[in-house]
């Protein structure tokens, strides 16, 4: 009887079988190649089964609020958990208004920083003011609230409330009492919170933009400015991206903002009066919620919240990426 | 670049003009930003110094009027900030090797999008998950279920700045191990991984400095104690929770807390990107 020698010849076997897992994980159909692959594998797998499972999870524990309110949810304006009324527009409001304020007051300077440390600035200067403003990226979030509270509020109280009423009162925005805590506090917290972010993803997208295109402004004889125009044209759909990030840090930032908006769930025209957001209304009441209802209410705000953000990130990623491609940024945030 | 103003034809007043003011106006911007920054850091420095003390850094916690400090916290972040680490990184890093070694085609583009996607969800939205996933179930809070909070926020963070230290790693490296009959394994391990080392430990202290300022995650995870916890299933407290719940409330003496513990929180933040920078600069 023929004895089928062990080694090379199972080997050669092994190519005729149906389907052999280490080929099928590693081309070179090495043991500790494929087991690598395979476990390497797995860890990127995870960082999709997180997100598929934030959402099945908080989606699952917010069922009781979904099914009881509908879309009323997002529509009522009252909001009592003593009555057991649920209804979220207050916090769609103050999360919406204070968001675009803080991107108003945040965007021309984030432009104006980046446009100064890629086209502006020597080398020598820009170098260590990128720093700095990442540094300001750095700092915590409780940390902009606790400066918020102390020095931001009164100062804004003081000397920023009374002359904007004196010349802008007759309109609704800027009525009522100026008592430093609210929308517009909210605001300027969000707008300095954002600003390096949004500024380093310019920065990336600027640098993006290809040298040849500044070389032939200038050869035509355009201005330095005349240049960075050309150069923000080219760079549009990045710049956009990159606001578009901001509006999505803004929209999410949860503890500056709680600290300083007043947190009073009320819809009022007035930039003094206090607000509350979204973030801010889980941030506290989340621990003192008592009951199912409550809470499974309290989830939903997170899956709007969850749900919001990953759209508006995914959208500006694309937009970004559609710019940076190919060169070495890869439009960090 | 800028030195183009060739044949003579320089550009109208009027125009150089507009283009000189708007570089002014550009520089203000930026002096505008450093100039917050200062001012800050300034105002966290100037208060927080003058609440610090050795009490302060090793004591517990204490009613008004009695003084306390916030030494419980300082040990609960440092717990918090190693689980998240030990979850945290491994994976991290090893999803990031994924992408840089083997990532092309539709998963890794997707996996790629997701990571992005997810490092501006916001962290209070982990929390929430991390709430319904440990606290409910366990029906208590938890160290463990904070370190959760902090590794699942540090993991995609980990995973691009790994990839993008491993793209630094020139492919011939890898052909050359390649061409000496090691296999891919190895040469991962080996050759690009020690290769790229410092660059990943970099991005891996920094994710670490930015979770351990993280507060809305914490607040319904690891919730905060008042006393020495080193228990993953009990309560644990933490610099930042200190810190913002001594803020909201109405006794000055708290507020003065509130500073001294930023000062010891960013503090520990410095120290963490100083050590980053003495760590690439030892190997190179």
């Amino acid at each position: 009887m023929y004895h089928q020698p062990p080694g090379p010849a199972t080997e050669y076997g092994a190519r005729f079988r149906a389907w052999d897992w280490r080929r099928a994980l590693s081309p070179t159909g090495n043991v500790g190649d494929a087991v690598f692959r395979g476990a390497l594998f797995c860890c990127a797998l995870l960082l999709v089964a997180v997100v598929v499972l934030m959402f099945v999870e908080i989606g699952s524990n917010a069922r009781l609020s979904v099914a009881g309110f509908g879309f009323s949810f997002l529509t009522g304006r009252e909001w009592d958990p003593v009555q057991g009324e649920f209804g979220a527009l207050p916090f769609v409001y103050g999360t919406v208004v204070s968001s675009l304020l803080g991107l108003l007051l945040a965007v021309p300077f984030s432009l104006g920083v980046a446009i100064f440390l890629v086209e502006q600035a020597p080398r020598r200067l820009a170098r260590p003011v990128a720093f700095l403003v990442e540094l300001l990226a750095a700092i915590p979030s409780v940390v902009y609230g606790l400066w918020g509270i102390f020095v931001l509020a009164p100062f804004l109280r003081e000397h920023v409330g009374p002359p904007l009423q004196k010349a802008f009162g007759w309109l609704p925005l800027f009525q009522g009492t100026v008592t430093g805590i609210g929308l517009m506090t909210g605001g300027v917290i969000l707008a300095i919170m954002v600003t390096p972010i949004i500024t380093a993803v310019v920065r990336d997208v600027l640098a993006a933009v290809p040298v040849s295109q500044r070389e032939a402004a200038l050869a035509l004889g355009a201005t330095k400015w005349e240049t960075t125009r050309i150069v923000l044209a080219n760079g549009g759909p990045g710049i956009a991206g990159a606001i578009i990030l901001g509006l999505g840090r803004a929209v999410g930032e949860t503890m500056a903002v709680t600290m300083v908006i007043g947190n009073r769930p009320e819809i009022s025209a007035s930039l003094f009066e206090p607000s509350y957001t979204i973030a801010s209304v889980i941030a506290n009441e989340f621990t003192e919620a008592t009951g199912d209802l409550y809470l499974s209410a309290l989830v939903e705000l997170g899956l709007v919240l969850f749900l919001v953000t990953f759209l508006i990130n995914g959208a500006a990623r694309l937009l970004v990426w559609s710019v940076t491609r190919g060169t070495s940024g890869v439009g960090r945030a | 670049m800028s030195r183009a103003d060739t044949a003579g034809r320089r550009p109208r007043r009027g125009r150089r003009a507009v283009s000189a003011l708007m570089t002014m106006l550009t520089a203000a911007c930026a002096l505008l930003v450093v100039g917050i920054l200062v001012l800050i850091l300034g105002y966290i420095a100037w208060q927080g110094v003058s609440s610090l003390s050795l009490q302060f850094l090793t004591d517990t916690p204490k009613p008004v009027g009695e003084g306390g400090g916030v030494g419980n916290a300082i040990v609960g972040t440092l717990l918090l900030l190693a689980l998240a680490s030990v979850i945290g990184l491994p994976v991290g890093i090893a999803a990031g090797v994924y992408l840089a070694e083997f990532g092309r085609g539709w998963f890794a583009g997707a996996v790629r999008f997701i990571a992005d996607t997810l490092t501006g969800v916001p962290s209070i939205v982990t929390g929430v998950f991390v709430y319904t996933l440990i606290v409910l179930p366990m029906r208590q809070f938890s160290a463990l279920a904070g370190g959760v909070a902090l590794g699942l926020i540090m993991i995609p963070i980990v995973t691009r700045t790994t990839e993008e230290m491993l793209r630094l790693v020139p492919t011939s490296l890898r052909e050359g191990a390649l061409a000496l009959g090691a296999p891919q394994w190895r040469v991962t391990t080996g050759v690009v991984l020690p290769a790229a080392a410092s660059g990943i430990a970099t991005g891996a202290m920094l994710a670490v400095a930015r979770v351990s300022g993280e507060t809305a995650p914490l607040l319904f995870t690891a919730f905060g104690s008042r006393f020495f916890n080193v228990y993953l299933d009990q309560p644990v407290a933490s610099l930042t929770v200190q810190i913002f719940n001594y803020a909201v409330s109405p006794y000055d003496e708290w507020h003065a807390q509130a500073w001294a513990a930023t000062l010891v929180l960013m503090a520990l933040i410095l120290v963490i990107n100083l050590s980053v920078r003495l760590l690439t600069r030892k190997k190179f």
